[in-house]
């Protein structure tokens, strides 16, 4: 049985400060290269190895990431 | 972006913004300690189920618009005027959270008469003091509580003691007068700083539930454009430079100083 987990983020509203990119035990989140309305590199998740931790979250200065975890 | 669809359903949520905050987009820079710190009052209020008895003080400064963003009712306040007016709403609602958000320009400096008073008399309210050690909004100058050395808008060369004389330990003035009842300093930089100060801001409003008296919370946070940073490396000199001049930890609980 494996946790596993996954993240969303309103993009249009995370302003890409980075601090949820240290904050990530797996390294599952990335700035994008892609830019939003106000111009900022928003966060995304780049890879399948969320544990559904919510550290990102927990320090997103803007909550913009919503965090769903189930056990496989 | 990776998204497992087979993960993302109502039943699988463990984390998501709070109710508590409003839909606005905060007008904080990006990686400002600010937004953490509304989120985490936000999340206490939700879970002790205060929303309705919960009054915030907004202050002067970058989080003057702090009303914008918390679901409850506020009240602004002259500059460093907050725990007056928190005095006079508690004293009217005594049984209705009354918690101020200050900053370290509105406490610290304009407001150090009414700051001391308020917790001197032992007044039943929360104060929310978040310690940046510089004046953000206005553009970066230097506050009370600016580290020696530091280089601000108005001390380009440093801070200087024979100048500007030293860092205002505030939290560590306050603890020694009898009317505070839990002084405590904590951070938002990482997901445990986080947990810490969350516990630390539920313990006040339950201390104020309790009708003990003043619950003091320091929360030592950032001002990346301020000390022109990236927010990453902003946190990182935060660690290296406040915390030792500001530790993190309780000072004083229940009414007894904490020994170090």
């Amino acid at each position: 049985m494996a946790i596993k987990g996954s993240i969303v983020v309103d993009t249009e509203r995370c302003k890409g400060c980075g601090v949820c990119l240290g904050a990530c035990p797996n390294q599952v989140i990335a700035l994008s290269k892609n830019v939003n309305g106000k111009g900022y590199n928003y966060a995304e998740p780049i890879k399948d190895e969320c544990i559904g931790c919510a550290s990102c979250a927990m320090v997103c200065p803007d909550g913009v990431i919503t965090v769903y975890k189930t056990k496989l | 972006m990776v998204f497992n669809q087979d993960i993302i359903k109502p039943e699988n949520l463990v984390y998501k913004r709070t109710n508590v905050l409003t839909d606005a987009v905060m007008h904080y820079c990006p990686g400002c300690g600010h937004g953490t710190i509304h989120r985490v009052i936000a999340e206490v209020i939700e879970e002790m189920g205060i929303q309705d008895k919960a009054i915030c003080i907004a202050p002067v400064g970058c989080s003057v618009l702090a009303y914008n963003y918390f679901n409850v009712d506020s009240q602004g306040a002259a500059h460093g005027r907050a725990p007056a007016i928190a005095t006079a709403i508690q004293r009217l609602y005594p049984d209705n959270h009354v918690f101020t958000y200050q900053g370290d320009g509105d406490l610290a400096a304009i407001g150090t008469a009414e700051t001391i008073h308020a917790c001197n008399r032992g007044e039943n309210i929360v104060i929310i003091f978040v310690n940046n050690g510089i004046y953000g909004m206005t553009g970066g100058q230097m506050a009370p509580t600016t580290l020696i050395g530091m280089k601000t808008a108005t001390t380009p060369y440093g801070r200087s003691v024979e100048l500007n004389g030293y860092p205002l330990q505030i939290t560590e003035l306050l603890a020694e007068l009898p009317g505070t009842y839990y002084v405590t300093r904590q951070s938002v930089h990482t997901p445990a700083a986080v947990r810490k100060a969350k516990k630390a801001i539920r313990q006040a409003f339950e201390n104020q539930k309790g009708k003990k008296g003043t619950s003091f919370v320091e929360l030592v946070s950032n001002c990346n454009s301020g000390w022109k940073m990236t927010p990453v490396a902003a946190n990182k000199w935060m660690e290296e430079n406040m915390f030792p001049k500001y530790p993190v930890g309780d000072i004083k609980v229940n009414g007894e100083k904490v020994s170090k």
